[in-house]
């Protein structure tokens, strides 16, 4: 059986990366992203095709999570009607903090094409957006963008959340 | 561009009207005796104010208290076992009543029926639920889009709007864009009133184009720097192109055929 030597000391030396805490807490953070599966419309079913194999969330460490109180991410995928808001917004609540949102699609932007009396003008009116992403539906190529972007987002924020300006924008 | 015309109540006065356009109308021919039809109008007797034929459907008008009567006799006699749709339309501005309609299918026979009749808008109606499970929802839609209240209906509540909305929707005068219930309804739940003003209105046109925004705008031809004001008119600059990517076509290097080959 082989013998495993393991003596750093007597190695070139201890095994040391040097590191700032930001970077080694942005780090995990930026990927290991759990977004919420928030269907609304048919933006979901890219969103489905974005995690399955073909075009593969998981090799980003991106596991859609079915639960708020486990994710990270938010991705609001479609059209939000205004009966919904409400328990979208309990939704985003009960997020742990740190929580990004991912607005998908003209829909969650704008309101898209449904200029009418049962649609939210934009999820921005009641969920502070990190990232907007256009289209109608974006592709999951587009998607996968938008992941990185707001990985790279999360890499320059500081790794203490009180410091970060976005927070304090909150709005409640 | 048109000249903008209020559109609240699109019945009053229609906003548009084609010169040449003429509402098309379905031809309603007569009850062939012998016919099926024949029969189920001879079953329905007096309660049938008025019967023809419209596009292979039987349409009846009726008065709306026999509405239960009359479709329990289609049901049980004529054998007319479903109720594929029932709603109202909204004619209250020309004639101060609501159409109400039930279409019925009978499978064996392959035939359709329309049952048509009219309310005033504050008068009730008599559910049908007994009869069809299918009117249960179709009744809390009919109520919730118009508000038309359905009498011995076992759970009347709005079905597609949230319970503490305001409005009927599909009535001719409410707004598209809805009504400032409608427009606050998500601010006013989640955040209270005094968060209108943080938020802000809705803004209904995101594609609008600020011709003055010097900051969000430009124009090829007429560039400004930026943030400029401009709303006292701006100059026009020359568009310039680069000299290395365009090819010049005048050099006399390349050869021109004489004749079409």
């Amino acid at each position: 059986m082989a013998q495993h030597q393991v003596n750093y000391a007597s190695a070139a030396g201890l095994p040391i990366a040097l590191t700032s805490v930001d970077k080694l807490v942005n780090w995990g953070r930026s990927n290991s992203l759990w977004p919420l599966t928030y269907g609304l419309a048919c933006c979901a079913i890219e969103m489905m095709a974005s995690g399955a194999s073909r075009y593969d969330f998981d090799r980003m460490g991106t596991i859609f999570r079915a639960s708020p109180r486990q994710a990270d991410v938010m991705i609001l995928a479609g059209t939000l009607s205004k009966k919904h808001s409400e328990f979208a917004r309990r939704l985003y609540d009960q997020m742990t903090e740190p929580k990004w949102v991912i607005s998908m699609g003209s829909c969650a932007n704008t309101g898209g094409m449904f200029n009418t009396y049962a649609t939210v003008q934009g999820v921005d009116r009641i969920i502070p957006v990190d990232i907007y992403l256009p289209g109608c539906a974006p592709r999951p190529e587009t998607l996968q963008y938008a992941l990185m972007m707001l990985q790279k987002k999360i890499r320059r924020e500081s790794a203490n959340m009180n410091n970060n300006t976005k927070q304090n924008l909150r709005l409640v | 561009m048109r000249k903008y015309t209020p559109k609240d109540n699109v019945q009053k006065k229609s906003y548009y009207t084609d010169r040449y356009w003429v509402a098309p109308r379905v031809p309603q021919t007569e009850v062939e005796a012998g016919s099926h039809f024949a029969d189920v109008v001879k079953a329905l007797g007096r309660k049938a104010k008025e019967s023809y034929v419209s596009v292979g459907q039987l349409v009846i008008h009726i008065k709306s208290t026999d509405n239960f009567d009359v479709m329990k006799t289609l049901k049980e006699e004529c054998g007319y076992t479903q109720c594929s749709e029932q709603s109202a339309v909204d004619y209250l501005a020309q004639d101060g009543e609501f159409e109400l309609f039930w279409q019925l299918l009978n499978i064996t026979e392959a035939k359709r029926v329309r049952v048509v009749t009219r309310i005033k808008e504050k008068e009730a109606i008599e559910s049908i639920e007994p009869l069809f499970r299918s009117a249960n929802f179709a009744e809390r839609e009919m109520f919730d889009m118009f508000g038309i209240k359905v009498n011995n209906h076992p759970f009347l509540k709005r079905i597609l709007m949230p319970d503490d909305w305001e409005g009927h929707p599909l009535l001719k005068t409410y707004p598209l864009h809805g009504d400032e219930f409608a427009s606050w309804y998500e601010v006013d739940k989640i955040f209270g009133k005094e968060y209108r003003d943080v938020i802000g209105p809705e803004n209904r046109d995101p594609a609008r184009i600020d011709r003055y925004d010097t900051k969000r705008f430009s124009r090829v031809g007429y560039e400004v720097p930026f943030g400029a004001d401009i709303s006292e008119g701006e100059k026009e600059q020359p568009i310039e192109y680069s000299e290395t990517i365009l090819v010049d076509y005048n050099k006399n290097s390349s050869k021109q055929l004489d004749e079409r080959r």
